[in-house]
């Protein structure tokens, strides 16, 4: 049983919820993998999709995580929304809470906004993305990937290499790996290593090579090219020259080591096309992977709205 | 017209004594034991009686922004805090950048009649970095000093230029201290805290470099100058060595940069969202080494009233400050009296006496033939902070639920009861 209505982060999940999330999507992903699609588990419940920011794969995920599960399924786009007309973000909480929704999957570019909806809606939130902050549903993937892979997480090492000072992916599974026992070793130019992540477990590597040594799975981050413009790197070439993944790079990680990111990938920059596309790539499995824990979050979810609400 | 105060225990330029004190005409007529007039007495019997506090650093929005606070409702704040003097920050709109907005500020002051109101005026039009305000005509106007408040003059030669300039009228430069470039549009301490949060971080360079420039351009061109709430270690330390040098720099600090730290902001209240932001344990310790030494001269408040619905809104896009005009003689009796790391004739040293000498202003200390300037204050008793109950329109206080003591019991400007908690 998750511990609140909301799922916002992995730092406010214990081990215990993370690998029961973790074990609920074995199950989803298996009725993924059936022939018909069709569950009545959220039957005369309602998603909303609320993204303030572009997305393919996570918008597209939650509904058809709702829909597999029979939910009613809205998704509102802020672009043509009220939003548009200057509405807060608390008034649109509010406006959700009088049509009676369920579950809001959130997606804003400014962190802790999934905190204030959360507080001002009684639908579960959950966080598909919330500025520099956490992504928490991409990190159990990740970290779903894993298992399946590995049958485990306590004791891998996992390298990621990319933009840490931006990425809510690596946040979220810094705090998801370290609490069920992975170490965490992350590489990547010093203006985008945020202050004093050490302290939250991370090994900040002094090399690609030594990030890369001995891994169990390396993870790119997805470059964001106005970081380039914002001059936190100087181009494209250099980015990709001494802080890509390629094929001589992972000579150094352990034999069968595998290759994860959360998409959409800049090929030929974090990672070169022949890595993306490799044998050892796991990068479409996770998209799969993403629609099962979705998937068992909602189950839960629902299961706690059932118990206490 | 006279009042006399009663058996009270005075904070005098000499110290802590019981004694009687005698209002005649405005003034302070008399403090000694035993006073006996025929007139209206307050009896202040186990309360102290303090020189009304003098905050030179507040914001009270007037013209321009009354939907979060104006001179009115700031100054019923201020007396409610025992603050009997202020003086108000120019990013108003327009901005208190020529002698007609001063003007107006000083007769609304005068209308409300409830603390004294000076206006401070912008060192640059608009507030823009560029060129100089009329700083002549505004001094004429009643200004009794300069800041761009809310931000930096960037500009090291048009700062320099306004150094130069103010100090031909007497006017000193109260300095925001913010490299602009280097806090970029950060919006709280960068350490663990914003990383966790994630939160744009905000470094301590970028309070740290100003201060250095500003104080720089004083040691050289040997001008005094003011640097706005120091909220950093490392800002204490650059001005200590300053002024163990003979730079003429004085320095302010806010309760919130003694007490609290950056822990507070992970759960996106905010009303924790101030600039500079609060930061960590090691800025909080030495900020009261500052307090203790006198490297920081002066509390003040950086009184930044809000409305709700600037608050009530995603962190980043929160507005800057806290409502704290009515909230800083208890806070920092409790959090640095109580505590021992000041005396509390030191404390009031650094409310009232201390801030009016920077700026030149009368008050600030109870001495025979100073103007009648008093809060009577019960230290003994304590009360829960709730900004919901503020009187100020400002309610965004990150106190809310800290217990702390000194009830301000009486308030007087001029010899005038302005607020009575009764």
């Amino acid at each position: 049983m998750l511990k609140s209505k909301d799922l916002l982060g992995l730092q406010y999940l214990s081990a215990e919820e993370i690998t029961q999330i973790l074990s609920g999507a074995v199950a989803t992903k298996k009725f993924l993998l059936g022939d018909k699609k069709a569950a009545d588990d959220l039957k005369g419940r309602t998603l909303v999709t609320l993204f303030y920011e572009n997305s393919t794969r996570t918008r597209t995920s939650f509904e058809l995580a709702g829909k597999y599960l029979g939910a009613n399924e809205v998704n509102i786009s802020v672009a043509t929304s009220s939003v548009q007309k200057g509405e807060t973000l608390m008034d649109t909480g509010k406006t959700l809470n009088a049509l009676k929704v369920d579950f809001i999957a959130i997606r804003h570019p400014m962190a802790g906004a999934p905190q204030l909806l959360a507080q001002n809606v009684t639908a579960s939130v959950i966080n598909g993305g919330d500025g520099m902050h956490e992504h928490p549903t991409q990190a159990l993937l990740d970290m779903f990937t894993l298992k399946e892979h590995y049958g485990r997480i306590e004791g891998l090492k996992v390298a990621i290499l990319g933009d840490i000072k931006h990425s809510r992916v690596a946040l979220s599974n810094l705090f998801g790996l370290t609490k069920l026992g992975a170490q965490v070793y992350m590489y990547a130019p010093g203006t985008m290593i945020p202050k004093d992540i050490q302290k939250l477990g991370a090994h900040i590597a002094t090399s690609r090579e030594e990030a890369v040594e001995g891994a169990d799975a390396v993870m790119g981050l997805r470059i964001q090219l106005e970081r380039m413009n914002g001059g936190l790197f100087p181009s494209l070439g250099e980015y990709s020259k001494y802080y890509g993944i390629n094929g001589d790079l992972l000579k150094y990680a352990k034999k069968g080591a595998v290759i994860l990111h959360p998409g959409p990938v800049n090929r030929g920059v974090e990672l070169t096309p022949q890595v993306t596309d490799g044998e050892s790539s796991l990068i479409t499995e996770q998209v799969t992977n993403g629609l099962a824990v979705r998937m068992s979050i909602l189950k839960l979810l629902s299961a706690y709205r059932e118990e206490n609400l | 017209m006279k009042l006399l105060i009663k058996n009270g225990i005075l904070i005098t330029p000499q110290g802590e004594t019981k004694a009687d004190l005698l209002i005649k005409d405005g003034k302070i007529a008399a403090i000694s034991k035993n006073i006996e007039e025929d007139c209206k007495v307050i009896n202040a019997q186990g309360k102290h009686v303090l020189p009304g506090l003098v905050d030179i650093h507040v914001h009270f929005r007037e013209p321009g922004f009354e939907g979060k606070e104006d001179i009115e409702s700031g100054s019923k704040a201020a007396v409610k805090g025992g603050v009997t003097q202020v003086c108000c920050m120019p990013n108003t709109n327009p901005v208190c950048d020529n002698a007609v907005v001063a003007t107006y500020i000083r007769a609304r002051a005068a209308e409300v009649n409830l603390c004294k109101v000076n206006p401070i005026g912008a060192i640059t039009k608009g507030e823009q970095g560029e060129t100089l305000a009329d700083i002549g005509r505004m001094k004429s106007a009643g200004v009794v000093a300069l800041s761009d408040d809310g931000k930096s003059v960037m500009n090291s030669y048009v700062m320099r230029l306004a150094m130069e300039y103010a100090n031909g009228f007497g006017l000193k430069c109260l300095c925001h201290c913010e490299d602009k470039n280097l806090a970029d549009g950060g919006a709280v301490n960068e350490g663990f805290n914003s990383t966790v949060a994630g939160l744009k971080g905000i470094p301590r360079a970028a309070e740290d470099i100003m201060i250095s420039r500003e104080i720089a351009l004083s040691e050289s061109l040997d001008i005094p100058v003011h640097i706005c709430h120091v909220s950093t270690y490392s800002g204490v330390e650059i001005i200590r060595s300053a002024k163990a040098r003979g730079v003429k720099v004085t320095a302010e600090t806010c309760p919130h940069y003694f007490i609290l730290t950056d822990g507070i902001i992970t759960s996106y209240n905010t009303f924790t969202k101030v600039n500079p932001p609060v930061r960590e344990q090691r800025d909080v310790d030495e900020i009261i080494r500052g307090l203790q030494d006198g490297t920081l001269d002066c509390i003040v408040t950086d009184h930044a009233p809000h409305s709700l619905k600037d608050k009530q809104v995603e962190y980043n896009s929160a507005a800057f400050g806290i409502s704290g005009i009515e909230t800083s003689l208890a806070l920092s009796y409790t959090y640095l009296v109580k505590t021992g790391k000041l005396t509390l004739c030191e404390l009031v040293q650094r409310m009232c006496a201390r801030p009016a000498q920077i700026l030149n202003l009368t008050g600030g200390e109870l001495k025979e033939g100073a103007p009648a300037d008093i809060a009577v204050v019960d230290f003994d008793k304590s009360y829960v902070i709730d900004g919901s109950a503020f009187v100020s329109k400002g309610k965004n206080t990150p106190f809310n639920g800290y217990e702390v003591y000194g009830v301000v019991e009486y308030t007087l400007v001029d010899g005038e009861i302005k607020y009575c908690n009764k």
